[in-house]
């Protein structure tokens, strides 16, 4: 993974000492609260239902087990012993004092981590396939891409006030596993047309209150002019973007508005008149950054494990678990195993401190160090050797991590909704965990086989409920939770938007609708139809006549 | 409809009430209530004076309910959930019934 060098260190050393003495103006009131708002947003923190609020950022979703154990002794030192994973790869603490902030940053800091850009109209976190370098189906790591995005978009003085947030997804695999077509820009990379890896580019894709696919901008884009080409789209996006109405000042609204041809237009002018040459990244510096990503040394290891095998025919348990959560790797030896954050019961995405310094300690163990964060809101060993997985999954199974539901109804996204958040409308946690307790038989979910359930509590749509094949929006009637649902959104290739498929339900009936739908799904699926394939091609009319039939 | 004033505390973000004697406790049953338009004025007034003093932010005042008992019920779910203080981190728990 990337390591700072002295310049690194620094630039963040300097930046936790600014919001140091930031913080004890506020205190001793130098500052006022509407002047400290923008500086400590620019810090990712935020003032949330219950207090403060600090989004850490966890550039493309790689951890250390150093970093992890860090971010455990956070959690037990100024929080109250957990975190929560989010749908951005990010990790948020719910309970930081503003007084303890400056100590918190300077811990993050000793382990090259920090605050910055994870809020504001600025370029967000990039994030990127979870299982970027060990991908069975993988062209090429996005890390590096993703790192020299990282790097350029810091601080980039001209894009440091845009019309509104802007998030980048990168993904170097066969399937989009980093949603990239819900981004503000979208990368794809894919073989050109001389055989050498380029991008695909996507724009205008996003969530919230108005949901966009994104369009292709660029069919090929060679890898070299990755900067200068986003470059150019934010440059057309900051002076052409709305400012009048945070409703409509995401560069989605503006791609629609002009339409995909005349912001191509507009992007390929303003490109050719760049000098890409001073923008681009110089050979050398690309070559330095690749360095940190070069892949671990990972000892030829048999394709077959005997133990895994009889394991797998003697425990059907670990058999599910097997099935559902361990991934092919592209060394046939190893393999990717995920560690759900989705046990029935708790909410999804959260890890207490001990978890997070056991899988620390799970990732040296057998993880070559390495850990990551999934948008789904799991964590990934990315590195496993197949022999190994049987210890690693008993030692999962110990401390209640051995959730077998990756991809399945219970691996459902959910926001912190009115649980937490100053934004939402109705609460999301505990219905994730009633539908969660209603489906908690993992042999009916392996039946029902991969669905991907979002829900978000409000409009802004952080639970990406418009990307679910079955999602759930909670908005806010008259004083009562009601819960809208969209059927047949897809995050992954052919991304679609769910449809709302009629009237609201309220709270408590949520579960037994889910239900109602699931069943419906299952008695009009084919053999071997996943529940998109079979939406699409039934419509919504035996669902909407299950819901609402009787009515 | 008596009302409360609620607030977060600066130095830690935590949820607070207004409580007699111009000091604010995070116990919603120990807030002082006010039952009309001048008495939450005057409370607001306290209020503000402690966001300028920089012992609270983001001050509002809200409407409660007093149940038989005595005790009160902040009525909406956004405010149960803040009265509650509590995390989503236990299994199986929530703070307010669907």
């Amino acid at each position: 993974m990337y390591r700072y060098d002295e310049f690194d260190h620094s630039f963040v050393r300097e930046r936790v000492a600014e919001f140091k003495d930031q913080v004890e103006r506020r205190l001793t009131g130098e500052l006022t609260e509407e002047e400290f708002r923008p500086l400590r947003l620019r810090n990712g923190l935020y003032l949330q239902l219950h207090a403060y609020m600090l989004r850490i950022a966890v550039p493309y979703g790689v951890l250390s087990p150093r970093q992890l154990r860090q971010l455990a002794m956070i959690g037990r030192k100024w929080d109250r012993g957990y975190g929560h994973f989010t749908t951005r790869q990010n990790l948020q603490f719910n309970w930081v004092k503003l007084v303890d902030i400056p100590d918190v940053l300077a811990a993050l800091a000793e382990v090259e981590m920090h605050c910055i850009q994870t809020s504001g109209n600025c370029v967000r976190n990039v994030t990127a396939d979870p299982y970027a370098g060990a991908a069975l189906d993988e062209l090429e790591d996005p890390r590096p891409w993703c790192e020299v995005l990282r790097q350029w978009s810091t601080l980039h003085p001209e894009f440091n006030w845009l019309p509104r947030k802007f998030k980048i997804a990168v993904s170097g695999a066969a399937e989009d596993r980093a949603a990239t077509a819900f981004h503000d820009i979208g990368l794809r990379i894919v073989r050109g047309p001389n055989g050498e890896n380029g991008f695909r580019v996507l724009v205008g894709g996003g969530m919230g209150r108005t949901p966009y696919v994104g369009q292709v901008i660029r069919e090929f884009l060679p890898k070299e002019h990755l900067l200068s080409y986003v470059e150019s789209i934010l440059r057309v996006y900051n002076l052409l973007g709305r400012r009048d109405n945070i409703y409509k000042a995401r560069i989605k609204i503006l791609v629609n508005a002009l339409g995909i041809e005349k912001f191509r237009e507009a992007v390929e002018a303003d490109w050719e008149a760049t000098h890409k040459d001073a923008i681009d990244l110089p050979d050398d510096e690309r070559r330095r950054i690749m360095s940190y990503f070069a892949p671990p040394e990972l000892p030829e290891q048999p394709a077959r494990d005997e133990a895994v095998a009889a394991r797998r025919d003697s425990d059907p348990t670990f058999a599910n678990w097997y099935k559902q959560n361990v991934l092919p790797h592209r060394l046939p030896g190893y393999a990717s195993a995920v560690i759900s954050l989705k046990e029935p019961g708790r909410t999804p995405g959260d890890a207490s401190s001990d978890a997070m310094d056991f899988v620390a300690d799970l990732a040296e163990r057998f993880g070559h160090d390495e850990i990551r964060a999934n948008y789904t809101q799991n964590l990934v060993l990315p590195h496993v050797a197949r022999a190994d997985i049987p210890v690693l999954y008993d030692a999962l199974l110990g401390a209640g991590l051995a959730t077998g539901n990756n991809e399945l109804l219970g691996d459902m996204i959910c926001c912190p909704g009115l649980d937490y958040c100053n934004l939402a409308n109705a609460r999301s946690i505990p219905i994730a965990k009633e539908i969660a307790k209603r489906f908690e038989d993992p042999a009916r979910q392996e039946l029902i086989g991969q669905l991907r359930l979002n829900m978000s509590g409000c409009i802004n749509a952080c639970g990406h409920h418009h990307s679910g094949n079955i999602g759930i929006l909670g908005v806010d009637k008259k004083g009562t939770e009601l819960y809208q649902i969209t059927l047949g959104g897809n995050p992954k290739d052919d991304a679609a938007i769910g449809t709302i498929i009629g009237p609201g339900f309220r709270a408590e009936k949520v579960p037994e609708v889910i239900d109602t739908i699931v069943d419906t799904y299952v008695d009009n699926r084919n053999e071997g139809e996943s529940f998109l394939e079979t939406w699409r091609r039934v419509g919504p009319a035996p669902f909407k006549e299950a819901l609402y039939g009787a009515r | 409809m008596p009302s409360v004033v609620t607030a977060n505390r600066l130095d830690d973000g935590i949820v607070v009430y207004l409580a007699p004697k111009a000091e604010w406790t995070e116990d919603i049953e120990k807030a002082e209530r006010a039952e009309t338009d001048d008495e939450v004025e005057a409370l607001e007034a306290i209020a503000q004076k402690a966001e300028r003093d920089r012992i609270v932010i983001s001050v509002y005042p809200m409407p409660v309910e007093v149940k038989d008992d005595g005790t009160i019920d902040p009525i909406s779910v956004r405010e149960r959930i803040r009265a509650a203080h509590r995390t989503t981190l236990t299994k199986d728990w929530y703070d307010v019934p669907l």
